[in-house]
Parts: structure tokens; C-alpha cells; sequence
């Protein structure tokens, strides 16, 4: 114990080596654990596919499934949800982000627009 | 009744008098000047004020209330805290003599010292933490790993300025960037160094944005600061509730010391993640968070008596603090550099800064940052997973050193 307490120096290097990699012995270890998980668990990739000639949406986007889907305009990223917001405040709102960040709105993806209450907050 | 006499009584005994009449009293104004600073900090400049003006009150007050062989006032009473560590002493780890002796600032250290606030602390950030964008890519558990290079360098640069293993150990914790784990192990390891080591984290904490975007603008080309990385895969809410459930179980299991705080920042994500205990999540989050931080911040603060904090050893923790800090930025840039050259530039390195947990000031600097560079590169969803993976390394670190150092 008086060892440790008066550690020398070249313990001391040891003792950093030896810490230093049981995290990431114990963060690898980690990894594996979750990367094994998410195997089981994780979302199954949807099947891509063409609507109208327009590609589909990238993978990790949620997909908006409707029974009557109609072609999309050429350019488009599909539909984005409106919660609690009417579509003149919506588009008002995706202009102001598209020329805030100085990028065309045809290359922008709106997934969901929703007005936040003060309750919400 | 003699009115001279009780007027010349209350000047003898008041705290003006004390300044100048009591060994090393003249050191308590220095105290207060650096109280009134760090309150100037927290306030005005608002670097961590929910914590820095607890601590900086804490402070205040002791040092307004303790000067030696005055202490039947005193808030804090250091002396029975140095008989309480002290194995040789009749009240060695007596708190029967605690209580019956303490000021007020005694018994809330009580909570710091029995590692009760840093862990309802570690409840308090897992129920307001989302672990998703670390499940969405698993791989920044490696920069939460890499970015605890601090530590050990901190620590063995402790050894060579003198101090010792368990010392070193505590003061090394601070390049973890998480104020909890660093008191959690200090008070464990090195409490009589609890106040230097808390000050010097939370303040390298709030001083995040001036120290990491020097290292990462050094240790970076402009091309990797520009990478722009792909969308995360959606997370299911089977994944998040598993998660702390086998992060507790795996992390424990192999280093039973990490148990309080693991575990408590496990429970509290159960408590936001499972669905059925929103009143729960929510009192931890906020309440139980708010209580606590109350508590602990005074109680630290206290600790930062004249005769403690006025040495030597305050500077080169101070020092080693900010060593610690930038080293474990290097660490995590250059576990992401791996990352950029392995994965073929897809991932942008400047995520790995964001290892050094501090959440979520680092993973903001690394969105700053980029958008300097790329001002469409939106780097915070991705930057969050190595952020939160340093919070799980940095436990992991102390649980190691704690292990190793806490007999």
C-alpha cells in the first residue's frame, strides 16, 4: 500500500499504460456488446424504390406510407408533417431556414414541422 | 451591566477582528477576494453558474465563519474532518463526532464525503441524457476512450511534481471533464485537495470553447474539418431501454468500483427511456438535480478553507488541470483521425474533441467548429455519441484509479 502512495515514477507509468487501457478494454468490450444489440434489435432497412422515376428517399429517413401515394414533383424530398402548423406558416418557415443557410429548398428535407406550446417547453 | 465590556466582547469576537487577531487570518480575505471571483465568474461571465456560484458562496461563507481557534461559529469545521480521515485519531471515521460538533456546511459535507451528491448527480445526467446517437454509431465509444488520454498523462505528471499515487490519481480525474466523477474520486482518494480539484475542473469546463478549438484547428487539416457525415440510422426504443440495463450489468461486473456511478447514471436513463416512470425521470432530471446541486456545490465550496486551498499545490493542480484538459482533446482528435483515415474520410475528426464528456459543451464546440469550415455540416447529432461515450469513459477511468489506489 505505502507502495502505491509513494508510487515511483516508473510505476506510475505503469499504472497510466495499464489505466489507459483498461478503458478502452472495458469501452471496446462496450462496443461489442451494443453493436451486438443493435444487430437484434435495430430497425430493418426499408426496400428502396422508385416512385414515378424519382429515387427514394435516403435509407435512414423515415418513410411516409400513404394508400394512394402520388407521384412526386421532380426535385422533391416528399411530403413533411405539419403538427399543429397550417401550411402557409410551414412554408414560410422552410423558406427562412433555406435562405438562412443559403441552400435551394429542393435540397433541403423537412421530415416534421410542430408549433411548440409554452406547456411543452 | 457593563456595556463597554460586552461591546469590547462582541468586537474581540467578530470575524473584522479575527482577520487580523487569529494565526493566518490576514489568508481568509485572500479566500474572499477569489470567493468575489469566482461569483464575478459565475455570474457575470456565466461560466458554469448553476454550480460556480454555489461553490463560490460556499467559500465565502466559510471563510467568513472559521479562522483557527474560533471555530464554535464556524460553518465548516476542517479539524474535525482531519481528525475523521485520520487513523490514529479517537474519532476515525466517527460520525457520531461529526454530527455532534458540525456547522451547518459540516452536514451537507457529509453527503459529498459518503459519495451521495456526485452519484444523485450521475442519476440526475443519465435521466437527462439521450444515449441514442452513441447507439446510432457505436464506434465513438472509441473516442469516448481515446479522449481519457488526459488522465493518465495527468496523473503521472502528478507523480513527477511530487504528489502522491492517490493524489495524482484525483488530480489526473480532471482531464475526465466531468465534475462529478471528479469530486466522487477526490473525496475518496485525496479529500483534503477536493477544493482545488473541483475549481479547477468546473472552470476548465466552462473554459471548453477557448481551450479545444486552438488543439483542433492544430491537429487538423481544413479538408477533415469540412467532412460532411452521412445521417445516423434510426434508434428503436427496444435499443434504448436495453441499453443501460447491459451497460450496467457489463460495466459493472468488470469494475465493481465504477458500480455507484454507473449505475446511477444508468438508472436514471432507465428512469427517461423505459416508458413508464416519466415522474420519476422528471424529478431526477430537475428537483432532485436542482437539490442536489445545491448541496453539493456549498459543501465543496466550504472546503475551500484559507489553510487548505493557499498553497502550492493549488497552482500546479491548477496547471495540471489544463494539461490534463487539452491532452484528452489530443486523445479524442486523434482517435478521430483514425477514424477519418480508416473509414476513408467519412467521418470528420473534429467529433473526437467531443470525447472529454463535459456534455454537451464539447459536442457544441465540435458544431462550431465545423460549420466554421462547412457552414452546411451540422456535426452535434454525431458529436453527442463520443460526448456521452466520455461521460461512461471518464466513470471508467475513476473506477480504474479508485481500484487501483483506494486500498
Amino acid at each position: 500500500m505505502s507502495d502505491l502512495i509513494h508510487i515511483s515514477i516508473g510505476a506510475a507509468g505503469a499504472t497510466a499504460l495499464l489505466g489507459y487501457a483498461v478503458v478502452f478494454f472495458a469501452l471496446v468490450l462496450l462496443l461489442g456488446v451494443v453493436s451486438l444489440m443493435g444487430l437484434f434489435t435495430a430497425p430493418k432497412k426499408p426496400a428502396e424504390k422508385a416512385v414515378g422515376g424519382i429515387p427514394a428517399p435516403e435509407r435512414s429517413a423515415p418513410v411516409l406510407v400513404t394508400e394512394n401515394l402520388a407521384p412526386l414533383a421532380p426535385g422533391t424530398a416528399g411530403e413533411v408533417k405539419l403538427y399543429d402548423t397550417d401550411p402557409r406558416t410551414a412554408a414560410m418557415l422552410m423558406a427562412i431556414v433555406a435562405d438562412e443557410l443559403q441552400t435551394p429548398l429542393n435540397e433541403l428535407r423537412f421530415i416534421s414541422i410542430r408549433e411548440i406550446k409554452e406547456e411543452d417547453q | 451591566m457593563n456595556i463597554t465590556g460586552v461591546l469590547l466582547k462582541l468586537a474581540s469576537q467578530s470575524g473584522f477582528a479575527a482577520f487580523f487577531l487569529t494565526e493566518g487570518g490576514w489568508k481568509n480575505l485572500i479566500m474572499i477576494a477569489i470567493a468575489f471571483v469566482l461569483l464575478y465568474l459565475g455570474i457575470v461571465k456565466k461560466f458554469e453558474p448553476l454550480l460556480l456560484c454555489g461553490i463560490a458562496f460556499g467559500c465565502l461563507l466559510s471563510n467568513l465563519s472559521y479562522f483557527i481557534g474560533m471555530g464554535e461559529n464556524a460553518m465548516y469545521h476542517p479539524e474535525l474532518w482531519t481528525e475523521f480521515l485520520d487513523a490514529a485519531s479517537p474519532y476515525y471515521h466517527s460520525y457520531g463526532h461529526i454530527l455532534s460538533n458540525a456547522g451547518l456546511l459540516d452536514f451537507f459535507y457529509i453527503g459529498v464525503k459518503a459519495g451521495i451528491y456526485p452519484s444523485l448527480i450521475f442519476l440526475g445526467v443519465g435521466a437527462m441524457t439521450d444515449f441514442g446517437p452513441l447507439l446510432a454509431n457505436p464506434k465513438s465509444l472509441l473516442l469516448g476512450a481515446a479522449a481519457q488520454l488526459g488522465v493518465f498523462i495527468a496523473f503521472f505528471g502528478a507523480v513527477l511534481l511530487g504528489f502522491t499515487g492517490p493524489e495524482a490519481a484525483s488530480i489526473g480525474i480532471i482531464g475526465g471533464a466531468d465534475g462529478p466523477t471528479a469530486i466522487f474520486l477526490t473525496t475518496k482518494l485525496a479529500p483534503h485537495l477536493l477544493g482545488p480539484i473541483a475549481i479547477a475542473a468546473y472552470s476548465y469546463m466552462a473554459l471548453i470553447p477557448l481551450i479545444q478549438p486552438p488543439i483542433m484547428k492544430a491537429m487538423t487539416t481544413e479538408k477533415m474539418r469540412q467532412v460532411k457525415m452521412v445521417q445516423a440510422r434510426e434508434v428503436t426504443k427496444t435499443e434504448k431501454i436495453l441499453f443501460p440495463v447491459v451497460v450496467a450489468t457489463f460495466v459493472i461486473l468488470l469494475l465493481p468500483s465504477t458500480a455507484p456511478l454507473i449505475g446511477c447514471l444508468m438508472l436514471g436513463n432507465l428512469f427517461r427511456e423505459c416508458g413508464v416512470t416519466d415522474r420519476l425521470s422528471d424529478t431526477a432530471q430537475n428537483a432532485l438535480m436542482n437539490i442536489v446541486t445545491i448541496f453539493l456545490a456549498t459543501s465543496v465550496g466550504a472546503t475551500m478553507v484559507a489553510q487548505n486551498f493557499l498553497s502550492w499545490d493549488t497552482i500546479k493542480i491548477i496547471f495540471l488541470g489544463l494539461v490534463a484538459f487539452g491532452i484528452s482533446t489530443a486523445g479524442g482528435l486523434l482517435g478521430g483521425i483514425v477514424m477519418y483515415k480508416t473509414s476513408g474520410g467519412r467521418i470528420n475528426p473534429l467529433i473526437g474533441s467531443a470525447g472529454v464528456s463535459a456534455v454537451p459543451m464539447a459536442a457544441r464546440v465540435s458544431q462550431d467548429v465545423g460549420r466554421k469550415y462547412n457552414k452546411n455540416n451540422y456535426l452535434l447529432m454525431h458529436a453527442m455519441g463520443p460526448n456521452v461515450a466520455g461521460v461512461i469513459g471518464s466513470a471508467v477511468a475513476a473506477g480504474f484509479l479508485l481500484a487501483v489506489f483506494g486500498g
